[in-house]
């Protein structure tokens, strides 16, 4: 599909909108609709149309596999993280009141992070399974 | 402080643990991280085991949630001994694992291993700990996920069709599970398995209860390998990694059979389980049946491992029976089972991990005259094997023991029989191995094979060595096992 020239300008000009819709459904997920699985999934969606465009080659070298599966790592112990700091300032796992002096801010704090993790986790899960059922096993 | 923390711990540890275990390159450090943290999960499990003793109840409530709104932890003494089998079977298998897994796993896929095993012990610990219906489920699925991956990680190609036949079975499972907490949730409004157990006697004739504890027991029975819903199991173990069929034969099945017994006993009580619907009548017929055919089949299979494994659905039979007698005495037995049963398919289970490492097969021809050469291997697995007949001085004849006290004071004594013709059908499957391995000589071309190493000797005769310890100090597996009977009956 590479060869299709009105594809390729269309994908390069919609990838950075859904990369851009995805942080506006991350981030504004507090107050409207939305919250860090969506958000990972349509910033995943963004790298698997630009994979089915250029090829799954090609995208293996915008996220080579040996980085998706360390950001993969680092969304859940961002997650995880969250809980054991509530742990170690002596309240309960995952308990957001104790990450500031005000609850109100510490769940706001710690919600975020949360959504963050998982965001991060579900978009490199993502595209991790995208390109292990798309890739062969020739290909690098 | 930490000692707050510490329902908590035992399974966000595993659970950090997990992606730090994925960042690691190599092998071995993610080894060594795997075995640190399933220790001190074991140690946890201990303190909290002494703890509950003590106190009776340790509740903890996520997030500052309280219940019935947040997911809360609730150890008593019946998860906290669940807890100790779980992490104590995954401490000592990963002793194991380290030789035995870098001969059968790619080293570019060491710590992808390790990193499944961890988020495994998590599930299971978290299914054993946790007081939410609903997490249950979430734990149930972690622990079922990452089981196909460590099951598809077998040398044989064959692991891979033995995994995807579990992942369907399972998948029904959990998804029975799944209906059972949704219709629960939807007759009672509520998740949390105590306020469930103070709403479900109000309702006792309700349809949609009983449609859910239907769904749960076929869902559970699927987890468990409850004859006939066992046909997973046999290839899931036998196309395992060794050590990962070591692991889920001592631990996976037996969780499930604590989250049944638990729904059973404290979530829907025994007056719902038992009068309310024909559950006594169902446990001891298959119960039977799987006793009986399990050891049947077990004695024609050519593949050691694919043997124990039929060994393991007779196995569940006997827990299955000790259940359905619904009484303090028929539970303890099941619990004594429990871990006397993860001590000795552990065992067992290694000491053929220690064959397949020399022999790099575990067909029973393939095993002539390996008395001989691997004296203390074949020593290890003629003990385990006896101990699951059920000989005296063996942790096997606690239970066995247990079992017929507690069915002859229900005075069923046709099951007696049952349990009596198990032992002798075992007696026969056992002796198979023992007479190839000692009274048969070496076949051609296979004579080059030697004594396992000592790091895969001492993992597994320190299972075989607690089967023979358990089977004359009980005060950790009875004593434990009938304080727990006792607290889940309500005594």
């Amino acid at each position: 599909m590479r060869d299709n020239p009105v594809l390729r300008v269309v994908t390069k000009i919609a990838i950075p909108l859904i990369l851009l819709f995805a942080l506006y459904v991350q981030f504004h997920g507090d107050y409207g609709p939305g919250g860090g699985f969506q958000a990972g999934v349509i910033f995943a969606a963004a790298f698997i149309l630009y994979a089915l465009v250029f090829g799954t080659r090609a995208a293996r070298t915008v996220v080579p596999p040996a980085v998706l599966r360390t950001v993969t790592a680092l969304g859940l112990i961002l997650f995880a993280g969250v809980g054991t700091v509530s742990q170690l300032l002596g309240s309960q796992f995952l308990d957001y009141d104790a990450l500031a002096d005000n609850p109100l801010h510490g769940q706001h704090i710690g919600i975020f992070l949360v959504e963050l993790g998982v965001g991060i986790t579900v978009a490199a899960v993502m595209i991790t399974l995208f390109l292990a059922f798309a890739g062969r096993q020739d290909e690098p | 402080m930490i000692l707050n923390q510490l329902p908590a711990l035992q399974v966000t540890l595993p659970l950090i643990a997990a992606p730090l275990c994925l960042l690691l390159r190599s092998g071995r450090a993610a080894w060594l991280l795997c075995v640190t943290v399933s220790t001190i999960a074991l140690g946890i499990a201990l303190l909290l085991l002494d703890e509950a003793l003590e106190k009776g109840l340790i509740v903890y409530d996520f997030g500052g949630w309280a219940a019935p709104w947040g997911i809360e932890y609730r150890v008593d003494v019946v998860n906290a001994f669940v807890l100790m089998i779980v992490s104590g079977i995954s401490t000592s298998v990963l002793l194991f694992a380290r030789i035995s897994a870098a001969s059968e796993i790619d080293d570019d896929r060491q710590s992808l291993f390790y990193t499944a095993w961890l988020l495994c012990l998590t599930g299971l610990l978290g299914m054993a700990i946790t007081g939410d219906a609903f997490n249950l489920f979430v734990f149930l699925e972690i622990s079922s996920l990452s089981s196909y991956v460590l099951i598809a990680m077998g040398p044989d190609r064959r692991a891979l069709t033995a995994s995807y036949q579990y992942l369907i079975m399972g998948t029904i499972g959990a998804t029975f599970i799944l209906i059972a907490v949704g219709l629960l949730y939807l007759v009672t409004g509520t998740l949390n398995m105590a306020d469930l157990a103070g709403r479900i006697p109000d309702l006792a004739d309700n349809r949609t209860l009983r449609a859910a504890f239907a769904f749960l027991t076929v869902g559970m029975g699927l987890k468990l390998a409850l004859f006939p819903l066992h046909l997973w199991l046999p290839n899931a173990y036998t196309y395992a990694p060794s050590a990962v069929t070591a692991f889920l034969a001592a631990t996976a099945t037996k969780v499930a059979v604590y989250a049944l017994a638990r729904f059973m006993f404290s979530v829907f009580g025994t007056a719902f389980a038992f009068d309310s619907m024909p559950l006594q009548l169902i446990l001891v017929v298959l119960g039977t049946a799987a006793v009986l055919s399990g050891s049947t089949i077990a004695i024609f299979q050519h593949n050691v491992k694919r043997m124990l494994a039929y060994s393991s659905v007779a196995q569940i039979g006997y827990l299955m029976l000790g259940l359905s007698l619904a009484t303090a005495a028929g539970l303890t037995a099941t619990l004594v089972h429990l871990f006397n049963h993860a001590l000795m398919k552990g065992g067992l289970f290694l000491a053929v991990g220690c064959m397949a490492y020399r022999l790099g097969t575990t067909r029973l021809a393939d095993l002539a005259g390996i008395g001989f050469r691997m004296p203390w291997t074949t020593a290890a697995f003629v003990i385990g094997g006896l101990s699951l007949i059920g000989l005296p001085l063996t942790a096997g004849f606690i239970s066995k023991w247990v079992l017929v006290q507690a069915v002859l004071e229900n005075g069923w004594w046709p099951l007696v029989v049952v349990i009596v013709v198990g032992a002798l059908l075992a007696v026969i499957y056992i002796w198979r191995i023992v007479e190839t391995a000692y009274f048969r000589t070496v076949s051609e071309g296979r004579d080059d094979f030697v004594e396992a190493p000592l790091a895969l000797l001492l993992p597994t005769w320190l299972l075989i060595g607690a089967n023979i310890y358990f089977g004359i100090h009980t005060d950790l597996s009875l004593n434990v096992a009938r304080l727990a009977a006792d607290f889940l009956t309500g005594g």
